[in-house]
């Protein structure tokens, strides 16, 4: 049974705005296509900026990679603000609820020693990478082209910035709250020799100009390889050492991985798919990239997880970018 | 073992001040490369107080339950066609500035602040652009998601973006932010973060929000208070980047007072719209220009700027002229749109006798004497049939690019008029604000994108003004503009209401 609430119907005018009816006919839009698609100003620029006076404010040219439509870069999730801050706050919800859940219960004196310090070895350094990680999104947020990719750049970068703030949670749970982990873990990414890689590839990334190929470097390949090494292999680890709590607190970052996932994966498959230029680029970024992050991560995925670890996690990449198209 | 208790502020430095570090393998200046060239001395980063400790899990929780409740009352005012409840279809109009004038600035906020997000040196002050930055985001997504609905019931609003790229009068604001894009990343901070957010917000925002309040438009007055406390957020984030600068190195203050003075003015200028709507735009009244002025600039600015003098800060340069300003501005513009409603993209209208007279009451020392009876005048010919409006194309100030419709405030018959010259091309201005920021940059002015020189130089199409209304701005003429009376606006209002 249902019941049916008489409402007084108008008939509208038009059932969108005319941008979007010209992308997609005189129908109802979704909220997605209404808050994304061409908001972000192309023509008439008024003074080019003082710190790049080649380039207009909004300039495609700041990638080597060139597109007809740069709306063509549709989310998969769809995400506007109010979508995703909705389904980051429901992530949050379970996460805070770990937390809680781990700390009340004090889950952390079921730790070993060992487990403990290969937590604060292995896992809490991250936070400088997903620090990276924010800023080499925002850098795609502000010099990106179209808000398709622009605002999922921007809450990406975001993202990072919260899965840093996870990771030092775990730190000051491990150390009671005196700050101790964290400056233990950020002695071994400044010092230890098997982070001396991945932060000078950090390092590298930061001073890369095309934003683009940082998207590439930063969102396909490092976050495949360090996802995988770290929060499939080493949670395999840990788990089998009896550490599998530490679980708890790495949720957030596991979904999340599958999400952006699907994201990048579909920006990759999009660019690909747009002309042979694009793809050869994209396989070259990719190869260079790749190379450049193997030799950084073998010392870690080495003292982390032993010799087979790396190639695995490049198999799972290198299966990825075939798939999105690039022979 | 028992954690200990961590201060708020112990807790932020852990979980986001200690994110950076020094750099072994790359030059940092290489990744942070737009610091040095203002000439702007930062000393020392880790000096900067962080404005709101709001980590990422406790922005998504809020805002996520900020966004539910904005949604829903976005689906029921859809739902129940709340565009009915609206005092008068003359209050659409104010809408229609809005969206095609003000939700793409929010917009380039979001860009600009991405920007700075990205390249200040010190992480704190990064993460909280960055949060800006996002917010602002979110301000153009809701304002599009409220006016959605009035876009299905009303004509303007449908390619506000494509408007605000190219009609003559959005060059206005669009031109303000780009310029504060195009500046250094730290002049962007005090003209957005500082000037516009801190100081001028409630005379933007804050008014379009109350017209939505006064006026029944439920959409828009919830966007509203759900954007209040970014807002907030935004005031004190813009109030830090001022002291950090002055605290930071004395050589910082000339440049910063340079700044503040260029972006008052620039700010002023901007909010000539704002005083229009306010003062005609409408229907039902918050409070006129004037009074808006005087408490929320004139009493709010002038304890700041008392505050901030003990870093050797001054008003802003021409606060004295602002000050007469507020008696003229909204007349002035208002009958230049008038006469150029053919050209608009919302209607225009003559006030009512009621708004004549509440006009009179507000403006006692100038309304009467120099206003009334231009509008007296226009009644008379629109009785006769002969609605007023101007064929010709107005001349733009190479600054603000306003049309040049200010007159000399002491003599409200003269328009003011000032000029410079710059490599052998002369350049207009309508003030001496103007002229002052052009030749203190002259090479980034040369470039303004003056819409009336680039359809006098054909990049518009044409040939006639209706062509390019209709070809270059895609302007549904005769609909989307003109006067009210007549409008399909208010036809499809009197057949809602069953009046004839």
């Amino acid at each position: 049974m249902s019941i049916e609430i008489k409402t007084a119907t108008m008939e509208p005018v038009r059932n969108t705005y005319a941008n979007v009816e010209r992308r997609f006919g005189d129908k109802p839009a979704t909220r997605y296509q209404e808050a994304t698609y061409d908001l972000q100003s192309e023509t008439n620029f008024h003074y080019r900026p003082l710190w790049q006076p080649e380039l207009e404010l909004n300039d495609p040219r700041r990638t080597a990679i060139v597109m007809s439509d740069w709306y063509a870069f549709k989310d998969p999730r769809q995400f506007y603000y109010g979508a995703y801050v909705q389904q980051r706050a429901k992530m949050q919800e379970v996460a805070e609820s770990n937390y809680a859940f781990f700390e009340k219960r004090d889950l952390a004196r079921f730790l070993s020693d060992d487990a403990r310090a290969e937590v604060i070895r292995f896992l809490v350094p991250l936070r400088h990478l997903e620090h990276t990680a924010n800023l080499n999104n925002m850098y795609g947020a502000a010099y990106g082209f179209g808000t398709a990719i622009t605002q999922a750049l921007l809450f990406n970068g975001m993202d990072r910035l919260g899965m840093a703030q996870y990771l030092s949670r775990i730190g000051l749970i491990l150390d009671g709250n005196s700050g101790d982990a964290l400056a233990e873990a950020k002695q071994q990414w400044l010092e230890a020799d098997i982070w001396q890689g991945l932060r000078a590839l950090c390092e590298e990334t930061l001073v890369t100009e095309d934003w683009f190929e940082v998207m590439l470097a930063q969102n396909l390949v490092m976050d495949a390889l360090v996802t995988d090494l770290v929060y499939r292999q080493f949670d395999q680890k840990l788990c089998d050492a009896g550490a599998q709590d530490i679980g708890m607190l790495t949720e957030f970052m596991q979904l999340w991985n599958k999400d952006a996932t699907r994201w990048i994966d579909a920006v990759l498959k999009t660019a690909v798919a747009e002309s042979e230029e694009n793809e050869a680029l994209l396989a070259q970024w990719i190869e260079k990239w790749r190379g450049k992050a193997a030799e950084a991560l073998a010392p870690l995925a080495d003292a982390m997880l032993g010799a087979d670890a790396l190639g695995e996690a490049l198999a799972l990449l290198d299966k990825r970018v075939a798939k999105a198209g690039i022979k | 073992m028992a954690a200990k208790k961590l201060n708020i502020k112990d807790k932020y430095r852990l979980l986001t001040r200690d994110l950076d570090w020094e750099f072994s393998y790359q030059d940092r200046n290489k990744a942070f490369p737009f610091e040095e060239f203002e000439g702007i001395k930062i000393t020392d980063w880790s000096k900067w107080e962080d404005p709101f400790r709001l980590t990422m899990d406790a922005y998504w929780k809020y805002q996520a339950e900020k966004e539910r409740k904005l949604y829903a009352i976005f689906d029921a005012f859809a739902q129940n066609n709340g565009q009915l409840n609206i005092s008068d279809p003359r209050y659409v109009n104010a809408l229609k500035i809005f969206l095609t004038g003000v939700s793409p600035l929010e917009y380039q906020a979001f860009q600009g602040f991405a920007h700075t997000g990205r390249q200040f040196g010190g992480v704190g002050a990064r993460v909280a652009c960055q949060m800006q930055s996002i917010d602002e985001l979110r301000h153009v997504q809701t304002q599009v998601h409220a006016m959605s609905h009035y876009n299905k019931f009303f004509d303007g609003l449908q390619d506000w973006s494509h408007m605000h790229d190219r009609v003559w009068y959005l060059s206005v604001p669009k031109s303000f932010f780009n310029d504060a894009r195009a500046a250094g990343p730290f002049e962007f901070m005090v003209a957005i973060g500082f000037s516009f957010e801190y100081v001028l917000t409630n005379l933007l925002f804050v008014p379009f929000m109350s017209g939505a309040a006064y006026n029944g438009d439920m959409a828009t007055v919830t966007f509203g208070f759900s954007a209040q406390s970014d807002e907030a957020r935004h005031m004190t984030l813009g109030l830090e980047v001022i002291k950090f600068l002055l605290e930071q190195h004395e050589d910082n203050v000339p440049i910063v007072q340079r700044w503040i003075d260029k972006w008052f003015w620039r700010g002023t200028r901007l909010l000539t719209i704002v005083s229009m709507m306010m003062d005609y735009m409408l229907p039902n009244k918050v409070m006129s220009w004037k009074e808006a002025w005087e408490v929320y600039f004139e009493e709010a600015g002038g304890a700041l700027f008392k505050d901030l003098a003990r870093y050797g800060i001054r008003m802003p340069k021409y606060a004295d002229i602002i000050e007469k300003e507020k008696e003229h501005v909204s007349h002035q513009a208002w009958w230049t749109f008038y006469t150029h409603g053919h050209a608009a993209g919302f209607h225009t209208w003559i006030p009512t006798d009621e708004e004549l007279d509440w006009l009179s009451e507000k403006y006692p020392d100038t309304f009467d004497k120099y206003y009334r009876p231009r509008w007296e005048l226009a009644k008379e010919m629109e009785a006769k049939g002969e609605r007023f409006y101007t064929k010709a194309l107005p001349q733009l100030c190479t600054t603000c690019q306003i049309p040049m419709l200010f007159t000399e405030m002491d003599d409200p018959t003269q328009i003011s008029y000032r000029d410079s010259i710059y490599k052998g091309d002369r350049y207009h201005f309508c003030s001496d604000g103007c002229k002052d920021i052009f030749d203190d940059e002259p090479e980034k002015f040369v470039q303004s994108w003056l819409p009336v020189h680039q359809i006098f130089q054909g990049n518009c199409g044409g040939p006639d003004v209706e062509d390019i209304l209709r070809d270059y701005y895609q302007m549904n003429v005769g609909v989307d503009n003109m006067d009210i009376k007549g409008s399909p606006d208010e036809e499809r209002w009197k057949k809602w209401k069953g009046v004839a």
